[in-house]
């Protein structure tokens, strides 16, 4: 027998702060996600499409030249930027579609910060010949004009949001709005470990392949665990879904990695971790950046993905028990980053991906080289390119 | 002792009428003209008003008290400068006033800090449109010490969970009458009279219905449905087309006395 219900809450974190409207369908939605994991057909479906459809499993990349130069333990790199579309986002998204298609869904909307759950999404929705609409703020639609060319190409409607401060957070308010008015026929595919329960469950539990799978590879080729995981965390899927299935293994030492922007110390970053306090954000109760009367407050990171005031609330759990270590990198570390992997692995990965490859810079020195690492390179970096070679003051395309 | 809302329908009822329950949002465009929209609404026959916290992500609203939220943050509308204003208002009027705050805004200030405020200045009721009833215990047994009715809102997709949603509810319930956010709409898809009825089985507690409802002729069509219509976003757009030539007041005036009048006919 399965449970029922699955707990709305990590510790004091999570929960369900929305419109009464959507009580009923979140209710239906875990009922039926909960019949997911017991459907032998649902559940090969999924494992279908990640694998033949996205490439899946991902290779776990022995990075030598890295290993050699940073003088640490022996790096690996998860690549889920060799997923189709370029990111480990099409893992939940194939997930939430095949249960809206369960469901009877015909109409999918999503919020979409980088574009790149927005491209997943549409991509999807494409190949199942679903309607799609994806909620992107202003200022990202500017920042990732080619993702939403891509999006349009497939299909999708692309909504620009100018409320707020035109970013992810307003993107998810406005898709939040979009699914309380048309709840009936609409399934929401929330694109992040975030939002109202059982979102952060769900997407936790599509994203786990990563985990699974690192497991699987490492020990096949080491013989034992990782001594340290690290990952990027914005909303925290990438992150959540390397950390999950190593959370019981007391030995194996994780690190999430935050956009500190321009400096925790200064008012434009995004480290939610470092300097946010506890309040509801997208129907979450989480860490957020606020102020005294609750107001959620401006944030800044590089990365579009990266950008966004809230976390995952199973993250401030693993935060809270000491579980996960939350680090800072800044804009400038992760261009650096950008950069480097770029040059010594030929790999050029996303500016999400490159903070947690920051980090890994600065603390691979510290390890022994028996240690092993595994970093989440959650995504490519192709659709920052553009952004890269404005910071490093090159010319601009030409409009 | 009884709140000034449920005086107030008990006042209505007994001369069979119905609550007109305006909303503006505290600070917008700017807190005196606030205080002065309050009691023009009052005077064109409101009987109770809704004040909004503004607040930078309103989950719950169309984009007409999203525009207005950001004309009274701009405008410093902080939740002191708000309790002030308040105190202001009720050195002029006894007329029950209700809070339409995000739960964000209360949880961070502090319940308790909050709830003081709210007994003292003479706030009557919130109403916290991201608070469900599954999330609400905390405050909801915190509140049973003050004189603040936690006004709870059920939606048409509510069925199976009004009866627990409107137990021990005081104040009024606050009856949403669409899918979606506020702000108006030309017509309701849902089978209202059935629904209200599905609310009067399980409490005495006034119900009121919102979320739409933006001129006159609504008012006569479903005023014998409930026992109290909320107009919010009609009203902002009323201080938006006085925004320029500072008519606004007077707008808002002509509008609720027209709604007041809507709502009295036989």
């Amino acid at each position: 027998m399965i449970a029922k219900e699955l707990p709305k809450r990590f510790g004091k974190f999570g929960g369900q702060f929305v419109p009464e409207t959507l009580m009923n369908a979140l209710t239906e939605l875990e009922r039926e996600f909960i019949k997911t994991k017991e459907d032998a057909e649902f559940q090969e479906a999924y494992k279908y499409y990640v694998k033949e459809y996205s490439g899946r499993p991902t290779p776990l990349y022995y990075a030598e030249n890295l290993t050699k130069k940073l003088g640490g333990g022996k790096i690996y790199l998860k690549r889920e930027d060799l997923n189709h579309t370029g990111a480990h986002k099409i893992n939940n998204v194939i997930g939430q579609v095949l249960l809206a298609r369960r469901m009877g869904k015909k109409r999918i909307v999503a919020e979409t910060g980088a574009g790149q759950h927005g491209v997943a999404t549409a991509t999807i929705c494409a190949m199942f010949d679903l309607q799609c609409e994806v909620y992107m703020g202003q200022e990202d639609i500017e920042r990732q004009a080619l993702n939403v060319f891509k999006m349009e190409l497939l299909g999708a409607k692309v909504n620009s949001v100018t409320s707020g401060t035109g970013t992810l957070k307003d993107a998810t308010n406005e898709a939040i709005r979009d699914w309380v008015a048309n709840v009936e026929d609409t399934f929401y595919v929330i694109g992040s470990v975030v939002g109202p329960h059982p979102y952060p469950t769900m997407v936790r539990d599509f994203q786990r392949i990563i985990g699974d799978e690192v497991k699987e590879q490492i020990l096949a080729v080491e013989g034992r665990l990782p001594d340290y995981l690290v990952a990027c965390v914005g909303g925290g899927s990438n992150a959540m879904g390397l950390f999950y299935p190593f959370i019981e293994d007391k030995e194996v030492a994780i690190y999430g990695v935050e956009a500190a922007g321009l400096g925790v110390d200064t008012d434009k970053h995004a480290a939610t971790i470092t300097k946010g306090t506890m309040g509801v954000i997208h129907g979450m109760m989480t860490y957020l950046l606020q102020d005294d009367n609750g107001q959620i407050t401006p944030v800044h990171s590089i990365s579009a993905g990266l950008d966004y005031p809230g976390i995952g609330p199973e993250h401030a759990y693993f935060h809270e028990i000491g579980r996960v270590h939350y680090e800072g990198v800044t804009d400038q570390e992760a261009v650096e980053a950008f950069q480097y992997l770029t040059k010594v692995e030929g790999i050029i990965p996303a500016l999400e991906s490159s903070h947690a490859i920051a980090y890994l810079m600065k603390m691979a020195a510290n390890t022994s080289k028996e240690d092993i690492i595994v970093v989440n390179l959650s995504g490519r970096g192709d659709k920052d390119i553009h952004t890269i070679r404005k910071v490093l003051g090159g010319k601009e395309d030409e409009e | 002792m009884k709140s000034r809302i449920t005086k107030k329908f008990e006042i209505l009822k007994e001369k069979k009428q119905k609550a007109l329950i305006t909303y503006i949002t505290a600070g917008d465009p700017d807190l005196g003209s606030t205080q002065q929209l309050v009691l023009e609404m009052e005077r064109a026959g409101a009987d109770i008003i809704e004040l909004g916290i503004p607040y930078s992500d309103p989950l719950a609203d169309g984009p007409v008290v999203q525009r207005a939220s950001q004309r009274a943050l701009a405008a410093g509308a902080d939740i002191d400068a708000i309790f002030q204003l308040v105190e202001d208002i009720r050195k002029e009027t006894e007329i029950p006033l209700v809070f339409l705050v995000y739960f964000n805004c209360v949880f961070k200030y502090g319940f308790e800090k909050f709830l003081n405020l709210c007994q003292d200045k003479g706030i009557d009721g919130l109403i916290i449109p991201d608070l469900p009833l599954e999330e609400r215990r905390e405050l909801k047994e915190m509140m049973k010490n003050y004189p603040v009715d936690l006004i709870p809102l059920v939606a048409p997709t509510s069925e199976e969970r009004i009866k627990e949603i409107v137990a021990d509810a005081s104040g009024f319930i606050y009856c949403v009458s669409s899918m979606g956010v506020t702000g108006k709409r030309d017509k309701f898809e849902v089978d209202l009279g059935k629904f209200i009825n599905q609310v009067k089985t399980y409490t005495d507690v006034p119900a009121a219905l919102g979320f739409g409802i933006s001129s006159p002729e609504m008012i006569g069509k479903l005023k014998n449905l409930c026992d109290g219509l909320i107009v919010g976003s009609a009203i902002i757009e009323k201080i938006e087309e006085g925004l320029e030539d500072q008519t606004s007041k007077d707008k808002v005036f002509n509008f609720v006395k027209k709604l007041d009048e809507a709502k009295n006919i036989a």
